[in-house]
Formats: C-alpha cells, structure tokens, sequence
C-alpha cells in the first residue's frame, strides 16, 4: 500500500482472528492492531486529529509551541505529527511511567516535565492546566476533553470495524481518556442494535490514587457513561497474565493495556459462551510491547512481574 | 451475607487504617448503611442525594457497579467491593 506521507498512513489498522484464544467457534475474538499505527500506537488517529482541528480553527501557526499532559503514547504521537508540521512540543508525563517513552518523546524533539508519580496523571492534568494558564501563548489540545480526539475514531476506527466485522456483538478497549471508547462505540451503537461496548480499566497501586481528598478525583471530559454497557478494573497481575498469553498463544506481542483489555474480553466470552449466544468480539490492541520492556513484564514470573509495576503507570 | 469492602488509603481514616473491613447486607446501598453503623461519617463520603459521588468508583468483583444497578446492585455471600477514586489513570 502507497501513501504520500507518514501522516497519510494513520488508521487503516488490521483486524486479526485470535482463534487459539476464542473459547469456541460461536464465540470469537478478534483483534485490532493499533500497534500499527506510524508511531506504534491507537494514539496517533486523536492526535493527527485533533492537530488537524486546530489548525482549521486557527489555533495553530507554524512555530507554534503545544503543551499536553500525557503519559506517553499521546505524546509520542504529537510530537511527530508537531516534527511534520514545525509546531514545539512540550510534554507533562508522571515520573512513574516506562523510560522508553521518555526516550522516544526526546528523539522526536519533545521537551518532557515531569510531574509526580503520587497522583498518576491527575498530577500532569493539574501541572498542565496550571502551564497553560501561566502561557497564554501555548496551545494546549487537551486530549482528555478534545471532542476531535473522539472525533477520530468515530469517524475512522468505528468504520473500520464495522466494515471488518459487519457481525460485531461486543467491543472492548481500554479507558484512558475515553475518546477510543466514545467515538468507536457511539458509531457502533447508533449502526449496529444491541451491541456492547465495554471498557477495561487499569487497576493500579495504592500509590496513584494517593489523593489529598476524593474532590481532586477526575474524570475525564470526553466520558459519557452511557456510551457503555460495561466497565470492568482489571490489576497488573490479570493484566500481565493475559499479555503473555497473547504472546505464547497467537503470537502477539502487546503492551500491557492490551492484556488488561483482554481479560475484559474473555470475560464477556465466558458470559456469552455460558448463555449459549453467538459473539464477534473486538479488541483493541492500543500498542505493542516494545516500550514495556524495560518494565519487566515478560521476565520471570507473574507475581515478580506484578510486584515490579506496583507504582507504575503501566497502561 | 458476608461482602468484603475494600478502601482506598484516603478513606481509611475512617476505618481505624483498615484495607477491608466486612459489612452485610442484599444490595450495595443496604452494606453501605451497614457499613456506616461501626464507621460513621463513610457512607456520606461515597454517597450523596443522587447517588454515588462523581469521583468515587465503586467495583462488585472488578465490574463498576454503575453498569450493575447502581446503589442497587444485588450483592451475594463471597462478593467483593472494591472503592477508588476516579483518577485520569495512565497510557494516554
């Protein structure tokens, strides 16, 4: 396939049977992989348009600096849509997050502040916010309530999956800022009567709900519950389980979010399997393994492995 | 009916510093009331007049009980509760 540049290649991801894993051939998983995306992950859709909507508002001029908070893959897609562009981009990412994503943010010529790891991202939203304030000039696109950020998966990965998987009864992805869940599922449930859309939560340590008081708790903008009809929290432990089973059983190496979206899928396969109804199950797989690595996530065993996220942002 | 709630930290004051404290009751709504009987002051910190409060999440056995009835999400002997609050969370 041929496209005139890097930013024309955003989207258009495959959707690959998981056969080993589906529990039977009435009930069958499939996976979409936003891993291949031009800077490996789902991230790259929200920011090439939401980019893309500020520059149609005038929001954006050439040498423009950007400010964003994010705990890497947004980022990382910013900053090489803002390198294609000439735009600066200036990143808040928690301490607490894998050192690949520092690095790759630094290759494409982000600056990176950090901000605390007690908090997780609230803390970046609430450093960010206070940046932007202080920097009028900067330009803030805020993926957590940019409407273009759901914009771009209502318009490209819901179509894709219906075109893919005209028989979808179920999708499931992980929630960050919601924009995936929202845009993808109210596509699908304005086209497809009584599908499920289900969203996979990552559990964390104590330390990153460490809040001062329950009012600094945040939701994001973009949420709208009744996008979904299921929401389920799953730990490092269920989340790195099932990361390695898609590595040892199909053959796909996935970042841990996707184990975590995959336990939330067999879940729903169980429940459909036991209620005897067929189901065409979607998951989206938001990126690859390649910046967990240095997590250990795939060395020894589970319980090591879980016990070395504690206090990670691992998703 | 014995349902195993877990708390966050920032709510642990009052519990006496306990992770899990046990309650009982038929639905989410009768273990809080339960609950609020030997750690007064907790339930208004869960709940107000329109139902769970905006940045508390409440899980029955990893499922956000949002999609499961709400304060009326039916409980059984063995469930567990778990209570967070809402935070942006990581990746993105």
């Amino acid at each position: 396939m041929r496209y005139d540049s890097l930013l024309d290649a955003v989207g258009g991801t495959p959707l690959i049977g998981l056969p080993r894993l589906s529990p039977g051939p009435g009930v069958r998983l499939w996976a979409k992989l936003e891993d291949r995306n031009p800077t490996g992950s789902v991230k790259d859709r929200a920011a090439f348009y939401m980019v893309a909507s500020a520059e149609r508002d005038g929001l954006l001029a050439p040498g423009a600096t950007m400010l964003e908070p994010t705990s890497g893959n947004t980022g990382i897609s910013l900053a090489m849509v803002a390198r294609l562009r000439g735009y600066k981009l200036i990143c808040v990412m928690p301490e607490n997050t894998s050192a690949e994503r520092r690095e790759l943010l630094e290759l494409y010529g982000a600056s990176v502040i950090s901000s605390p790891a007690a908090g997780g991202s609230n803390e970046a939203v609430r450093i960010a916010r206070q940046l932007a304030a202080e920097n009028p000039g900067w330009v803030m696109l805020y993926q957590y309530g940019n409407e273009a950020n759901a914009r771009a998966h209502y318009e490209t990965t819901g179509p894709e999956l219906l075109t893919d998987l005209p028989e979808i009864t179920h999708f499931v992805a992980g929630l960050g800022t919601a924009g995936t869940l929202m845009g993808t599922g109210r596509y699908l449930r304005e086209k497809v009567p009584g599908v499920q859309v289900i969203a996979a939560e990552p559990r964390y340590g104590e330390l990153v709900y460490g809040l001062r008081n329950m009012d600094e708790g945040f939701v994001p903008e973009l949420y709208d519950e009744s996008v979904l009809t299921g929401r389920f929290s799953v730990g490092a432990a269920d989340s790195l389980r099932r990361t390695r089973d898609l590595l040892a059983v199909e053959g796909l190496f996935a970042g841990i979010s996707s184990g975590a979206v995959l336990h939330a899928a067999l879940g729903v396969a169980a429940r459909a399997l036991a209620a005897g109804e067929r189901a065409d199950i979607a998951l989206l797989i938001a990126d690859g393994g390649w910046k967990y690595l240095s997590t250990g996530a795939y060395d020894g065993t589970l319980e090591e492995a879980a016990a070395r996220l504690e206090g990670q942002l691992w998703a | 009916m014995a349902i195993e709630v877990r708390i966050p930290t920032i709510l642990r004051s009052y519990t006496g510093g306990a992770k899990s404290v046990e309650g009982t009751g038929d639905t989410l709504a009768d273990v809080l009331t339960d609950l609020d009987s030997r750690h007064d002051g907790l339930r208004d910190r869960l709940v107000d007049d329109s139902g769970l409060r905006r940045f508390v999440n409440v899980y029955l056995n990893d499922e956000d009980v949002r999609f499961l009835g709400g304060l009326e999400a039916p409980l059984k002997d063995g469930d567990t509760v778990t209570v967070l609050p809402a935070v942006a969370g990581g990746r993105r």
